[in-house]
Formats: structure tokens, sequence, C-alpha cells
């Protein structure tokens, strides 16, 4: 059942990461505001999930297929090495470090400092 | 009437990401149970995010695949199930879970995650350009 539930959350994180880099409209700010945003919902998701408020269904739809599929590495990596091989190398690290930055210090509110 | 058609073509664009998502999910999570789950460091979400670095770099550059696949499909494979199989949320709170543990653990998360990611996404690009560097 809880494979169910994955491709459940997989099948509209994935068409929600499309819509909004369609929206966007170029190129590496779909990524990083999916990237962003997926992270503090899964960061907001395991804090309910460590504290008992959340059911192991809801934990495999939205943590595991929801945030797991809206957010995504390869395209963040692809984006990354397309700056490089253009040798806009301040703007791959630029992207590289707001990315992990951003995403780390909201994980790290909801995990660390609110618990 | 062309609207119709466009509105039409779009959500079969988003139905097919959509049922790529599955795929991906699906395979990620599989993935993620031939561990265990307390192993003191993330394994499953490594290898997940470096071989989707590597397959996703491949498919963008190979242009047989574009040109051989519909645009759904190119969609789905591409930005559905390689995309969905790899994450980047869990990476995060991996890496924060991990800090609290062991802070050099998860500097070395975070290092082979960037680099080996960048690394493979380099690799998928040379193997699909290596005809080109042949001839």
């Amino acid at each position: 059942m809880s494979f169910l539930f994955v491709a459940i959350g997989g099948f509209f994180g994935s068409m929600l990461r499309f819509y909004i880099s369609i929206k966007a409209n170029k190129h590496l700010i779909g990524t990083w505001i999916a990237n962003i945003t997926g992270s503090i919902l899964l960061g907001i998701t395991v804090h309910f999930h460590m504290i008992d408020q959340l059911s192991e269904t809801f934990w495999q739809l939205i943590g595991v297929g929801f945030c797991g599929a809206y957010t995504t590495f390869s395209t963040f990596g692809n984006e990354t090495l397309s700056l490089i091989l253009e040798k806009r190398y301040s703007v791959a690290a630029g992207y590289i470090a707001s990315s992990f930055i951003v995403s780390l210090l909201f994980v790290y509110l909801f995990l660390v400092i609110m618990q | 009437m062309s609207n119709r058609v466009s509105n039409l073509h779009s959500i079969k664009l988003y139905i097919a990401v959509g049922i790529g998502g599955i795929i991906g999910a699906v395979g990620r999570y599989s993935i993620s149970l031939l561990f265990q789950p307390n192993v003191n460091f993330p394994y499953a979400t490594l290898i997940v995010n470096l071989i989707g670095c590597y397959l996703l770099s491949f498919v963008l550059n190979k242009g047989l695949i574009k040109q051989r696949l519909s645009p759904e499909m190119f969609a789905a494979l591409g930005t559905g199930t390689i995309g969905a199989f790899t994450t980047f949320s869990t990476f995060a709170v991996e890496t924060i879970e991990l800090w609290t543990r062991n802070s050099y653990l998860s500097i070395l998360y975070v290092v082979i995650s960037i680099f080996g990611g960048l690394g493979f996404c380099f690799l998928g690009y040379m193997s699909a350009k290596e005809r080109v560097v042949q001839s």
C-alpha cells in the first residue's frame, strides 16, 4: 500500500515542478523555487512526523512522494554543469550556494530550532 | 480553436510528466527500502541523485533521444521520471539530521553530493557526445 501513496505524491509533485518551471519561464528560477519550497515543506513534514502528529500514510504521500518528486537534484546538477560549460562560473557558484544555504537554513529552523 | 488544441496538448504533457513522476518516485522509494533506515550515512539518496545526474545529462545531450521520442515521452522521461527519481528536499533534511549527530559526515555528504553530482553530469554529457569526439 505504501507504494500507492508514494506514487500519488510523485504524480502531483512532478507535475507541480513542471508547472512552476513553465510559469517561471527562465531556466534556473523554476528549479530553485521548487527545491527551496519543497525542502521547507519536507522540513515541516518531518517535524510533525517526529512528534507523532503525522501518520505513516501522510509521510509516504507528502514526504517521500510529493516533496521527493517536487524537488530535483538531477536538473539542478545539469543546470549547474551548463553554466560551467558556458564559463559562467560566478552564476554557477551563486546557484549552488544559494540553493544549499537557503534550503539548509530553513530545514535547520524546522528540525533543530523548533524542536 | 487553436487555443483548445494547445490546451489539450499541454494537458497531455502534464499527464505524461505526472506518470513519469510516478515511476521515478516509486523507483527512488524502492531503492531506499534496500537500505536499513538507521544506517549512519544516507547512501540511498546519494546513489539515486548520482545515477539521476548521469542519466538526465545523457538524455538531454544525446540528440537522438530527443529526435526519436515524442515531446510527451521526452518530458515524461527527463522532467518526470529522472526529475522525480532524484530529490533535493530529502538531501537537505538528511544533511541537517546528520549535522546534529556528526557534523563532519554532514559536510562530507554535502561535498560528495555537489562534486559527485556535477561529476556524474559531466560523465553523462561526455558519454552522450562520445561519437562526435571520435569522428
